[in-house]
């Protein structure tokens, strides 16, 4: 058991002729995904080390019963292959893309409130459910199959963190980035209530970053909902205000998103705190061992 | 990305919203010639990307053109210190000459995003509190703070100028005229991607008219790629040179006021890095993801930025290999430190695949790598070499 993606999990890649598109399917083949289907518009007919590419995502659903979708499109046309994924029916939507402008994730946010989908990201190294598959980049062999559930809005921060967890032989239930703009499709509050549910994850490590007011919503939620034992890292404590810190959610403005407030909501919602991410993975250990 | 005052009165201007008669002039003489023309009392205004400009000397009042020649004279060249420049303070190299409106009362408008999960949309805010950092008032009265969330993908509507403008308290001419105002200033907002509009303040004239006498606009840097028009509007001058450098050849950099120089792939990480480095006892000297790919060339650029900076004294090279192999990486470290013929103590952290094979060419390479396993200790080794 994991969350969101297992092996039932059937993915269509949207943008898999692509450079980013190709060499991610492929990658993803080999970590044992099932990659059933790829869209690109006009070369439908095609395919990719015998995965039949299409012209419409409807056809990758109709044909090869695809329920994901990873997307690796130009930003300019993200919003409009996530609405194609959301309109075909597609449960679970991650997008890697990085730069989509915000009031298109606002009308995005909206049209997914209409229907059951799920989007991750955008600009996101996506899922992976070690022994099951991934969508997204994230690199294959830091993952091995356990009991932590991992949530971070980072994409290298995430890796490493990983493979402290890997090194220290714990193990993950399922990895998540949701990706590092200013307006995420799917939050930490999203995922904290799956983890917690899911019978598969005992632990859960959370990465946030500054701006933004996610990890204090997160904060909240734990304190009332969540019994499984959460650790947490805020980057960003040295990162100057009003500035945009490589991702464009991540920014300190009118004083407001700082690690400092984070780290306190956390702090008080119950959470252990792991000032040092060098010690992230023998915090977890430390509960691990405990228990 | 920010935007002068002037370039944001043209965008207003476009969409119709009233601002004062005025022209940009780069010196005293135009200045002179523009006041002149107006035929009034004139405001000189510093154009710099940064407010508090009044109190720090950077707008001054004319009432003849020789008077605006003597104000531009005054404020052209200055180096102009306000609450949001730092010490440092901005080279002034233009001013904005327009019209000395008579002011009755000052109100304050704005749009910004709003990307708190129950809302994620714009959100109007209108205050009768005119004139004054909004924030202040937010913590002081937030009862004076009129908002109003709008959905792009819904639009603005009638009622939601009509809250926002009895919530001012306006009268029925103004209401009409306030109303235009809020339309086109969502529109505006909408049509180039904008991530802050701003008009503070909003005056009531003594005829009973408004007027956006001060304004401000910040734009989505991730909306650029589809207004090629507004990419022109960036003023370089106003950022830090290398951060300008850095920007133009692709490299994600932002200068701090530290000594151990950090690059890092992916702004996570490099976030991080910066942190590991405070908690060791030191202080960063910048922010810099050198991106996913970090290819030789790449870092052979980010080297080149880094050794540009003379507070730095050591550098922390922290590279996360996942696709991209850490041998390639080393391979790329040692040849763009011979490229750019490298002085400075450095610590290299390789983590991911391939990483003995590429702790093992920098060891061999006779530079002066100091190869670290952990993190803490990369930072740690970076911070003891600047003491």
């Amino acid at each position: 058991m994991a969350i969101l993606l297992d092996k039932d999990t059937r993915v269509v890649i949207q943008g898999i002729t692509g450079n980013e598109g190709s060499f991610h399917t492929r990658e993803s083949v080999q970590f044992g995904t099932k990659v059933v289907a790829g869209v690109t518009p006009g070369k439908g007919g095609a395919d990719l080390d015998g995965i039949p590419v299409y012209n419409r995502v409807i056809d990758a659903v109709e044909k090869q019963g695809a329920n994901a979708a990873g997307i690796y499109v130009a930003a300019a046309f993200s919003p409009d292959a996530i609405l194609e994924a959301v309109e075909a029916g597609i449960n679970l939507i991650v997008c890697m893309t990085e730069g989509i402008p915000v009031v298109e994730m606002m009308k995005v946010r909206q049209a997914l409130k209409t229907s059951s989908a799920r989007l991750i990201g955008c600009n996101c190294p996506g899922i992976t459910t070690p022994g099951a598959g991934k969508i997204g980049f994230m690199p294959n062999f830091i993952h091995k199959a356990g009991n932590v559930g991992v949530i971070s809005r980072s994409g290298t921060l995430t890796y490493e963190v990983i493979w402290q967890l890997t090194n220290l032989g714990i193990g993950q239930s399922t990895s998540i980035g949701i990706g590092g703009d200013p307006i995420a499709g799917t939050n930490f509050v999203d995922l904290l209530a799956l983890f917690e549910k899911d019978p598969a994850t005992d632990v859960i490590v959370m990465i946030g970053e500054i701006g933004g007011t996610a990890e204090e919503e997160a904060a909240e939620f734990i304190k009332a909902n969540v019994k499984k034992p959460v650790v947490s890292f805020i980057a960003g404590a040295t990162a100057p205000p009003g500035r945009r810190m490589g991702h464009a959610g991540a920014i300190i403005s009118g004083g407001k998103g700082t690690a400092a407030e984070k780290f306190e909501a956390l702090e008080a919602a119950g959470v252990k705190i792991e000032r040092n991410p060098a010690q992230i993975g023998k915090a977890v250990q430390e509960i691990l061992t405990k228990k | 990305m920010k935007i002068h005052e002037y370039q944001a009165k043209n965008i207003l201007r476009e969409y119709n919203i009233p601002i004062p008669r005025g022209e940009v002039a780069e010196t005293a003489e135009k200045a002179k010639e523009i006041t002149a023309s107006l035929k009034t009392k004139v405001v000189v205004k510093a154009q710099i990307h940064a407010g508090g400009r009044g109190k720090g000397g950077g707008v001054k009042l004319a009432s003849t053109p020789e008077e605006a020649y003597a104000a531009a004279k005054a404020i052209l060249g200055m180096t102009l210190v306000t609450h949001q420049t730092g010490p440092e303070g901005r080279l002034v190299q233009r001013i904005l000459v327009e019209q000395a409106s008579n002011i009755s009362k000052e109100l304050y408008l704005s749009l910004v995003v709003d990307r708190s999960r129950e809302r994620e949309c714009v959100v109007f805010m209108a205050s009768e509190a005119g004139g004054m950092d909004i924030e202040e008032v937010a913590r002081t009265s937030p009862e004076k703070i009129v908002k109003v969330a709008v959905h792009p993908a819904v639009g603005f509507s009638a009622f939601q100028a009509r809250k926002l403008a009895y919530g001012l308290g306006l009268d029925k001419t103004q209401i009409a005229q306030f109303t235009n105002i809020a339309k086109s200033l969502y529109q505006l907002f909408i049509d180039k991607d904008a991530s802050l509009v701003e008009i503070n303040p909003l005056v009531i004239t003594d005829e009973g008219n408004l007027l956006a006498v001060d304004t401000k606009i910040n734009l989505d840097d991730d909306g650029l790629f589809r207004h090629p028009e507004l990419k022109d509007l960036r003023d370089e001058s106003e950022e830090n040179p290398l951060e300008v450098i850095a920007k133009n050849t692709g490299v994600n950099y932002i200068k701090l006021d530290g000594n151990v120089g950090c690059m890092v792939n992916g702004a996570g990480l490099a976030m991080t890095t910066m942190d590991l480095i405070k908690l060791a006892g030191g202080e960063p000297a910048n922010f810099l993801d050198v991106g996913g790919g970090a290819s030789a060339d790449q870092i052979e650029k980010a080297f080149r930025i880094l050794t540009s900076d003379p507070n730095v004294k050591t550098i922390l090279v922290n590279i996360f290999g996942g696709i991209l192999r850490c041998d390639r990486v080393a391979t790329g470290l040692i040849q763009a430190s011979r490229n750019i013929d490298m002085k400075l103590p450095m610590v290299v952290r390789l983590q991911g695949t391939n990483v003995d094979e590429g702790r093992r060419l920098l060891k061999e390479s006779g530079l002066k790598f100091e190869v670290a396993d952990e993190l803490f200790e990369a930072a740690q080794k970076a911070v003891a070499l600047t003491k």
